[in-house]
C-alpha cells in the first residue's frame, strides 16, 4: 500500500467542492474533560478557490485515515484504484439526509497492513437514487449493495440481482429511510 | 454456473434446500443448492429468517439504550459487541477509561472468546457426525458461563460495558476460578488434541476441503479465523490496537493451508492464545475504579462520524455511527463479520460434494442472528 499514491489517485476522482470542512477533534479532549455537551463543531474559514474534497481527518478520534467524497459515476474507478492497491471492502451503506433531500451512500475500505481505513461517500438524489455497482471489482460487494437497496431503496445499476437479501422477499419498503413509519 | 460433470449427459440438475432449520446450519439459514448428484453447482444463501433490524433500534432510542442491543447480535461473543459500541462512543465522546475497567474488559471478552470457540468445536465436530466431544465443550463452557454470570449478570446476552468502564467489579473468587479455569482448560486441550484434531477420520474431512485463497478473502472482505486460516495475518486486536492489548504479549495463529482443517487450527491455537492473555491480565491486574468518575451522564457525542472495529470470535465488527449531536444516533451502521465470511460461500462451494460443503460451512463458524443483524 503506498498512501501518498492513493491520495493521489483520489484527490483526482474526489469532486470539487468550495468549501472543505475539517472537523476538529473533539473539544476539552485531553484535559480530562469529556463534557456532557460539546460545542457544536465550527467549521474553518472556507477558502475561496475549489478544492477536491478529500480529508485526513484525526484518526484518534474519528477511527478512519481518509474521507473523499466523489460523484456517484466515480465509485467504480475509486474501487478499482482501491482494489489496486490491496484494499478489502468492508461495509457499504447509507444515510438519508433528508432534509437536503439527498441519499448518501457510504464505502468502508480497510487495508490489512499498514493500517489504513477509507471512506467514500457519494450523494444521491433522494427521489431516485442510483450509482453504479462494484460488485465487479469486489465479489463481496455484492451482499452490501443488496443490503443497502434493502434498506434504503439506492438502485445499484448493473448490479447481478437486487432482490432483498435480509428483508423479506416481497417486500417494497425500505425502513432505513427517515420517512419510514412500522405499523 | 459450473460446468456439470461430464458424465452428466442431459445436463440434470435438482434443487436441494438445506435449511432453514437443518441442524448444520446452526439457526435459520437457508441455502438454495442446485445439484448434480452429489456435487454442488450452485449455491445461494438466503438470509434474513431472524432479522430484527437493529440499525433502525439504534435511531430511535438515546446510545445508551442501545447498549443490550449490542449482546444480541452474535450471541456467542456478546462482549466483544459490547466493547466495540462502548469504545465508539468514548472515542466520539473523548472519554478516558479507567485502567482497571480496561483489564477486565479484555480479560471478560477473553474467556468470551473461548467459550465462543468452545460453542464451534463442539458444533463443528458434531457437524461432521462426531457427539461426543460436544459434551465435553459444552462441560468446560459452562464453567466460563458460571464465572461470567458471577460479574455480568447474565449468561449469554451480556450487556456489561458502559461509556467509560464496566458496570461491575469482579472479586477473589472471580480471579481464583478463571485462574482454575485456565489449569482444566491446559489438560483439556491436549486431549482434544490427541482425541478429535489427531483423530483419522477428522483429518480427512477437513484436510484440504474447502480452499479459500488469499485473493477470495480480500474480495469478498472476510476477516477472523478464517483469513488467518488463509495466511492472512490480521487481526484487529494487533493491527489496529484498541483497549489495552498492546500491553499483552500473544501471538495471533496463522496458517497457510487455506482449508478447512487450517480454520479448525486457528481457532484451537487462539484458546490458549487469549488464556495467556487472561493470565498476563490477572497478574497485572491494577487497583482503581472500574468506571470513571467524569463519565458524563447525557450522551451526545459531537456531529460527525466515528468508526470502530473491534476482533470478535468471528472477525472484525465495525460499527460507523453518524451523529447530529443529539442523545440519539442519526445512523448507526453494523458491520458484522460472518456476513461477509459467508458471502464467499456461493463461490467456494461450487463443484463440492455436499458433505464437504457442510465441512466447509462448519469452518466458517456462523451464526446467524449476527448476519441478520
Amino acid at each position: 500500500m503506498d498512501f501518498a499514491k492513493l491520495k493521489e489517485q483520489l484527490t483526482e476522482l474526489a469532486l470539487l467542492e468550495e468549501v472543505v470542512v475539517e472537523v476538529p477533534a473533539a473539544p476539552a479532549e485531553g484535559e480530562g474533560g469529556a463534557e456532557g455537551e460539546a460545542a457544536p463543531v465550527a467549521a474553518e474559514v472556507p477558502p475561496a478557490e475549489e478544492r477536491p474534497a478529500i480529508s485526513e481527518p484525526d484518526y484518534k478520534a474519528k477511527g478512519f485515515h481518509l474521507d473523499v467524497k466523489v460523484e456517484a459515476d466515480k465509485v467504480v474507478e475509486t474501487a478499482k484504484a482501491l482494489d489496486e492497491q490491496g484494499f478489502f471492502l468492508e461495509a457499504i451503506t447509507g444515510v438519508d439526509w433528508i432534509k437536503e433531500n439527498q441519499l448518501e451512500v457510504v464505502y468502508d475500505y480497510s487495508c490489512w497492513q499498514p493500517l489504513c481505513r477509507v471512506v467514500i461517500r457519494a450523494r444521491l438524489d433522494r427521489g431516485a437514487p442510483e450509482v453504479p455497482t462494484i460488485s465487479e471489482v469486489f465479489p463481496g460487494a455484492n451482499w452490501h449493495e443488496r443490503e443497502t437497496h434493502d434498506f434504503f431503496g439506492i438502485k445499484f445499476s448493473g448490479h447481478p440481482d437486487l432482490t432483498p437479501l435480509l428483508l423479506p422477499e416481497d417486500a417494497d419498503f425500505h425502513p432505513l429511510l427517515k420517512d419510514f413509519k412500522a405499523s | 454456473m459450473k460446468q456439470l460433470a461430464v458424465n452428466n449427459y442431459h445436463q440434470e440438475t435438482f434443487v436441494l434446500n438445506l435449511g432453514p432449520q437443518h441442524p448444520a446450519t446452526h439457526g435459520v439459514l437457508r441455502v438454495k443448492l442446485t445439484m448434480d448428484g452429489e456435487y454442488i453447482v450452485h449455491a445461494e444463501p438466503v438470509l434474513g429468517y431472524i432479522h430484527r433490524m437493529h440499525e433502525k433500534m439504534g435511531e430511535n432510542r438515546t446510545w445508551a439504550q442501545f447498549m443490550p442491543n449490542t449482546g444480541r447480535m452474535d450471541y456467542l461473543s456478546a462482549l466483544s459487541y459490547n466493547h466495540g459500541y462502548a469504545a465508539l462512543v468514548e472515542r466520539a465522546m473523548g472519554i478516558e477509561v479507567p485502567e482497571r475497567a480496561e483489564y477486565l474488559r479484555v480479560i471478560t471478552v477473553e474467556l468470551n472468546r473461548i467459550s465462543s470457540h468452545l460453542v464451534w468445536f463442539g458444533a463443528f465436530i458434531l457437524d461432521l457426525g462426531g457427539f461426543t466431544p460436544l459434551l465435553y465443550a459444552f462441560d468446560d463452557r459452562e464453567k466460563i458461563l458460571d464465572l461470567l454470570e458471577s460479574v455480568t449478570g447474565s449468561r449469554l446476552t451480556y450487556c456489561y460495558f458502559r461509556f467509560g468502564g464496566v458496570y461491575n467489579d469482579i472479586d477473589e473468587n472471580f480471579v481464583a476460578g478463571t485462574r482454575e479455569f485456565i489449569k482444566t482448560m491446559r489438560k483439556r486441550m491436549p486431549m482434544y488434541h490427541d482425541l478429535v484434531t489427531k483423530n483419522i477420520i477428522l483429518i480427512k474431512r477437513l484436510k484440504d476441503i474447502g480452499p479459500i485463497s488469499k485473493e477470495t478473502i480480500r474480495k469478498y472482505g472476510a476477516t477472523g479465523p478464517v483469513a488467518r486460516g488463509s495466511g492472512v495475518d490480521y487481526d484487529i486486536r494487533k493491527n489496529e490496537p484498541y483497549s489495552i492489548y498492546p500491553e499483552f504479549d500473544f501471538d495471533i495463529p496463522v496458517y497457510h493451508e487455506c482449508d478447512s482443517m487450517a480454520r479448525y487450527m486457528v481457532r484451537m491455537d487462539e484458546i490458549e492464545q487469549s488464556m495467556r492473555i487472561i493470565e498476563q491480565a490477572l497478574d497485572k491486574l491494577p487497583d482503581g475504579p472500574v468506571m470513571a468518575a467524569k463519565a458524563p451522564k447525557i450522551i451526545k457525542p459531537p456531529k460527525g462520524d466515528y468508526y470502530q472495529a473491534v476482533e470478535a470470535a468471528r472477525g472484525s465488527f465495525g460499527i460507523r455511527a453518524v451523529s447530529d449531536g443529539t442523545n440519539t444516533a442519526y445512523r448507526l451502521k453494523l458491520r458484522s463479520p460472518t456476513f461477509s465470511n459467508l458471502s464467499l460461500f456461493g463461490e467456494v462451494c461450487e463443484g463440492m460434494l455436499l458433505p464437504d460443503a457442510l465441512a466447509l460451512m462448519g469452518s466458517l463458524d456462523l451464526v446467524i442472528p449476527e448476519i441478520d443483524r
